[in-house]
C-alpha cells in the first residue's frame, strides 16, 4: 500500500477510499530527530506555543495549565517525558491538542513537541510491534514502529498515565 | 403497535414526586375544622394523577394503594366525610408510604406491600364505616353507591364502549384496556364492525370500532370504570350489572354519550384496525399490561435533570438571536475592513461585550432554582418533630421566591435540618415554661431567605429561650476549649458552639445531641464558601444566619502575587491581611513561626515554600501576612502582593487534569491566562501544621513568656 503523503483532509482521494478499512492515518511530529506519530482522530488541533500557568507540586514534565477558550487544559512537554534535554521554546514548538481516553471520560490535554511534519497512513502490515521497552517508563505510550518507504516512525498511543506519571518519569533519569 | 413505557419512567417519577410534595404541602396546612375546598381539591388532584400514571405505567401496587387514598378524599370532597385531625396525620403516613414506593420503582425494586397494606386497610376501615354508618339517602352519590352494594352480588358486567374515531389519535388505545379488564376476570369480547366504511374512505388512524364487552368476576364498577377511565368522557359507555342471581338490576351509568360523539362516531364508519379483534380472539394475557419493571437499573439515576422556566429559555433564545446578529455585522465589517471603519468595529465589540456578559447571566440563571425547593421540607418535618417534643411551634417561611444555584441547594438541605431541629429542640421551650415567661404557648420558628450583596442569606429564627452563655462557657472551660480567664464577648461565646466536639444538650436526645454538632454544619457551609453565624438574646430568642454564594460557579476572590505567579484566596476565608514586624513573630522551633495576632498565635505559611516558587523575597518582613481561615484553624500566609478583588468564574481542574494538593480550582482571568484557586484546608495539611502540634507550640511559647 503507497505512503500517502497529502495533508488534505480525505474526503474526494479515491485512494484513501480504498484503504479506508486497513489504514488508519496519523500525524507525525518531531521531537529532536525522530519522528512520532499519533492517531489523528484524537488530535483536537494544533497551536503554537504560548506561556502556560505553572501548576505548583506538579511533575517536571507537566509545564502547568492554559486556556483553551475557556477550559483549562493541562500541558505537557512530551520531549521532557521522553527524557529528552536541551529544549528549546521558540515560535516553531507547537502544541497539540489531544483528547485523550481516560478511564472514565475523555481528558483534554496539550502536548508540546517540536514540530509538526505530516499525515501519514498506516495499515496493520506497516506497523511493526515496538521493541521490548516495557522496563522503559515510556514503553507504555509506544503503540508500534510505523514504517514508509523512507523511514521509520514511532507510533504513540498517548494516555492518562502522562499526567500521572511522577515517578515512572524519575526512573529513565 | 406496543409503545415502549419505559421511557416515560423517569417523567412518571418526577412527577410523582412533586405530586406528594403538593399534597404534603396541601396536608400540613389543611385545617380540618374549616375545611378549605380548594385544598382538598389540591390533593385530590395530585393523589388521582399518581393514580393515573402508576396505572398507565404499570406500577399495579402503587396505583391500588393510591386509589383507596383517592376514594376517601373523594368523600371528603364530596363532603360526605367529615375529616378528623387522625386521619390529616393518615394522609401524610400515606405519603410517606407512597414515596418509599416511587423511590423502590424508581431503583428497579418491588414495592414493599407491608406497610402499604396495613395502611390500606385502615383506609378500608374507615371507608366501610362510613358506609354502614351513613343512610344512603344523604347521599348525593347514592345511586352509585347503590351500584357498589350491587357490586358485590353481581357476577360480572356488561360493557357497551363506543370509543369517538379519535381515540387513537388522543393517544388511548382500546387493546390496553381490555387487557386491563382481562386481569379483572374473565373476558369475552364481540367486536362491532357495522361502522366499519368502504375501503376508500378509511382514514388510517380513526377508530370504527365498538364493542361488547362481557366481563365476568368479582371486580367493583370502580374497578371497571377506572379502566375507562381517560376516555369516557368522548365515548359512549354502558356498563350494566350482570346479575347471575336473576335479579335483573341493569343500570346504565357514566354513560356520557354527548350526542356529538355519538354522530360524529358513526357516519364515518370503515376498518382501521383489525389488530384489536386479533388480540379479542387469543386469550389477553392478564400480564400484558404491566409495563415489564425495567430489569435492573445499575446505579440508582441521580436526578440531574432541571426544570426550567420557560421564560428563562425564551430569555436565552433572545439573547443568542442578538448574538449572531453582531457576529454576522462583525463579519461583515471584517470583510472588507478599512481604518476608517475603526469607530463601528469598536461598537460592534462592545455589543458583543454585552450581549455575551448577559447571555452568562442568562445561563446560570438557568441553574438556579427557588429556595422553596429546600423550605418546602420543613413544614413536615416542624409539624412531626414538636409533636414528638410536646411542644407547640408555628412555622413562618419567608423569601421562599429567593433563587439559589442548584448545586447549594442540594447540599444545604441538611445543614438546614440540622439548624431547624436545633431550634426546635434545644430553642423552643416547652409550652408550660413559656407561659411561665410570659411567651405565647405557641412557639414560632422563622425561615427566612433575601438576597444581599451577591450573597444569599438564610435565617433561622427562633423566640425560645436563646443561647444559654454561662452553660456554653462552662462546657467550653471544661472541654478546654477557652481558658476560665479568658475575658470573651457574647459573641465569642455563642460561636463556640460551632466548634467540634461541642454540644450543650444535657442529655442526648432522639431529635439533636448525636455527636453530630454545629461544627459539622459549619463545615458543611464552609464547604459551598458560605459562612454561619448566631445572635442570640436570653429569654427572646437566637437567630442563625447562613450566607452563601449565590452560585457555585463563581466566587469572589483576592488575587495574590509570589514571585511571577498569580493565585486567588476565596474572599470569605481571609480575616485580615498585614505587613509583619518583628516584634509579631515568634519562633517556636525550627521552622515553625506564629504569627502574635492580638490573642491568637497563628503558624506562618510560606507559600513559596509549599510550593516551590521563587518569591520576590524570602523575607518575612517584605512581604504580607494574609490571615485565612479553613479547617477550624487559621493561618498567615506569607505572599509577596495583594492585588486585586474581582468575581472568578470557577473552573475545575480535575476534569482534564487531576486533583492538585492546596489547589481548589482554576479561573481565567481577563488578560486569558489561568490562574489557581488556592484551597485553605489543603495548604494547612501541605504545610504540616496539624492542630495538635500547634496548640502544643502555642501552649509552649505561652508558658516560655510566663
Amino acid at each position: 500500500m503507497a505512503k500517502q503523503t497529502e495533508i488534505e483532509a480525505p474526503n474526494n482521494d479515491d485512494g484513501i477510499h480504498a484503504q479506508a478499512e486497513l489504514a488508519e492515518q496519523y500525524l507525525t511530529f518531531y521531537m529532536k530527530e525522530e519522528e512520532f506519530g499519533v492517531n489523528i482522530l484524537s488530535v483536537q488541533e494544533i497551536r503554537g506555543w504560548e506561556a502556560v500557568t505553572r501548576i505548583p507540586k506538579s511533575p517536571g514534565h507537566v509545564l502547568g495549565v492554559m486556556n483553551l477558550r475557556g477550559t483549562v487544559v493541562p500541558v505537557i512537554d512530551l520531549r521532557m517525558s521522553f527524557g529528552l534535554t536541551d529544549l528549546t521554546y521558540d515560535d516553531a514548538t507547537v502544541v497539540i491538542i489531544l483528547n485523550v481516553e481516560c478511564s472514565n471520560s475523555n481528558k483534554v490535554m496539550g502536548v508540546v513537541v517540536d514540530a509538526v511534519s505530516d499525515v501519514h497512513n498506516f495499515s496493520d502490515k506497516d506497523i511493526q510491534p515496538a521493541p521490548e521497552l516495557s522496563d522503559k517508563a515510556q514503553g507504555q505510550y509506544v503503540k508500534g514502529l510505523g514504517s514508509t518507504e523512507e523511514h521509520m516512525v514511532i507510533l504513540l498511543d498517548l494516555n492518562e498515565g502522562l499526567i500521572q506519571d511522577e515517578k515512572a518519569l524519575l526512573s529513565i533519569h | 403497535m406496543s409503545v415502549d413505557l419505559s421511557q416515560f419512567h423517569q417523567v412518571f417519577f418526577e412527577e410523582s414526586n412533586e405530586g406528594l410534595d403538593i399534597m404534603e404541602a396541601a396536608l400540613l396546612e389543611l385545617d380540618p375544622d374549616n375545611l378549605d375546598s380548594e385544598r382538598i381539591d389540591e390533593i385530590f388532584r395530585a393523589a388521582h394523577s399518581i393514580k393515573g400514571g402508576s396505572g398507565t405505567f404499570g406500577f399495579q401496587q402503587i396505583a391500588d394503594f393510591t386509589h383507596v387514598v383517592e376514594t376517601l378524599l373523594d368523600l371528603i370532597r364530596s363532603d360526605q366525610f367529615k375529616i378528623l385531625a387522625e386521619h390529616v396525620d393518615l394522609f401524610l403516613r400515606s405519603v410517606d408510604c407512597l414515596r418509599t414506593m416511587v423511590t423502590q420503582s424508581e431503583q428497579g425494586e418491588e414495592c414493599e406491600t407491608e406497610l402499604s397494606n396495613s395502611l390500606k386497610s385502615e383506609f378500608e376501615d374507615i371507608l366501610n364505616g362510613r358506609e354502614s354508618g351513613a343512610s344512603a339517602e344523604t347521599q348525593n352519590g347514592g345511586e352509585v353507591d347503590a351500584n357498589d352494594g350491587q357490586s358485590d352480588g353481581a357476577r360480572g358486567w356488561q360493557i357497551f364502549f363506543r370509543p369517538s374515531t379519535d381515540i387513537l389519535r388522543t393517544g388511548n388505545e382500546s387493546v390496553r384496556m381490555f387487557r386491563e379488564l382481562a386481569e379483572l376476570g374473565d373476558l369475552e369480547v364481540d367486536v362491532d364492525a357495522s361502522d366499519v366504511p368502504q375501503l376508500d374512505d378509511i382514514e388510517a388512524d380513526a377508530c370504527y370500532l365498538a364493542w361488547n364487552i362481557s366481563l365476568f368476576g368479582e371486580a367493583t364498577k370502580e374497578q371497571v370504570d377506572e379502566v375507562f377511565e381517560w376516555v369516557v368522557d368522548d365515548s359512549e359507555l354502558t356498563i350494566e350489572a350482570i346479575d347471575i342471581g336473576g335479579v335483573g338490576l341493569a343500570e346504565a351509568s357514566s354513560s356520557n354519550t354527548s350526542e356529538d360523539a355519538t354522530s360524529s362516531a358513526k357516519p364515518a364508519p370503515v376498518v382501521a384496525e383489525f389488530a384489536p379483534s386479533q388480540v379479542v380472539a387469543e386469550k389477553p394475557q392478564t400480564t400484558a399490561a404491566k409495563a415489564e419493571p425495567k430489569a435492573k437499573r445499575e446505579a440508582k439515576a441521580e436526578s440531574a435533570s432541571i426544570r426550567v422556566g420557560t421564560d428563562k429559555v425564551d430569555s436565552l433564545i433572545n439573547m443568542v438571536g442578538e448574538l449572531v446578529i453582531t457576529q454576522s455585522m462583525l463579519g461583515e465589517l471584517g470583510r472588507n475592513f478599512t481604518v476608517d471603519k475603526l469607530p463601528r468595529l469598536m461598537e460592534g465589540l462592545e455589543q458583543l461585550n454585552n450581549h455575551t456578559r448577559e447571555l452568562q447571566e442568562s445561563v446560570m440563571r438557568i441553574r438556579m432554582l427557588p429556595i422553596s425547593f429546600a423550605f418546602s421540607r420543613f413544614p413536615r418535618l416542624v409539624h412531626d418533630t414538636s409533636k414528638q417534643l410536646g411542644k407547640h411551634v408555628e412555622l413562618e417561611l419567608m423569601g421562599e421566591q429567593t433563587e439559589l444555584d442548584k448545586t447549594v441547594m442540594e447540599r444545604i438541605g441538611d445543614p438546614l435540618v440540622h439548624l431547624v431541629r436545633n431550634s426546635l429542640d434545644h430553642g423552643i421551650e416547652s409550652p408550660e415554661a413559656r407561659v411561665a415567661a410570659g411567651k405565647d404557648e405557641m412557639g414560632k420558628i422563622t425561615l427566612n431567605a433575601f438576597h444581599q450583596g451577591g450573597n444569599i442569606m438564610i435565617q433561622i429564627i427562633d423566640d425560645g429561650a436563646g443561647l444559654n452563655r454561662d452553660r456554653i462557657l462552662e462546657k467550653a472551660i471544661d472541654n478546654g476549649l477557652v481558658k476560665a480567664s479568658d475575658n470573651l464577648s457574647d459573641e465569642q461565646i455563642y460561636d463556640l458552639i460551632f466548634k467540634p466536639g461541642f454540644s450543650t444538650a444535657a442529655e442526648i436526645t432522639d431529635i439533636s445531641g448525636r455527636g453530630v454538632g454545629m461544627d459539622v454544619v459549619r463545615r458543611n457551609i464552609q464547604e459551598l464558601n458560605g459562612s454561619v453565624e448566631v445572635e442570640s438574646q436570653s429569654g427572646k430568642g437566637s437567630t442563625f444566619t447562613i450566607r452563601l454564594p449565590l452560585t457555585l460557579a463563581i466566587l469572589d476572590g483576592q488575587l495574590i502575587r509570589v514571585g511571577s505567579d498569580v493565585f486567588i484566596f476565596p474572599l470569605v476565608s481571609i480575616v485580615e491581611s498585614i505587613q509583619s514586624y518583628d516584634q509579631m513573630i515568634h519562633r517556636v522551633s525550627s521552622g515553625c513561626e506564629v504569627l502574635r495576632l492580638r490573642d491568637e498565635y497563628v503558624p506562618i505559611v510560606r507559600l513559596w515554600d509549599i510550593f516551590s516558587i521563587k518569591p520576590d523575597s524570602e523575607k518575612l518582613e517584605d512581604g504580607l501576612l494574609v490571615v485565612v481561615e479553613g479547617d477550624n484553624m487559621k493561618i498567615a500566609v506569607l505572599v509577596d502582593d495583594l492585588l486585586a478583588q474581582q468575581q472568578v468564574v470557577i473552573k475545575s481542574l480535575q476534569e482534564n487534569y487531576r486533583s492538585v494538593d492546596g489547589i481548589s480550582g482554576a479561573t481565567i482571568l481577563g488578560d486569558g491566562t489561568v490562574s489557581l484557586i488556592l484551597d485553605i484546608g489543603g495548604l494547612i495539611k501541605l504545610s504540616g501544621v496539624s492542630r495538635a502540634e500547634y496548640k502544643k507550640h502555642v501552649n509552649e511559647d505561652d508558658s516560655a513568656a510566663a
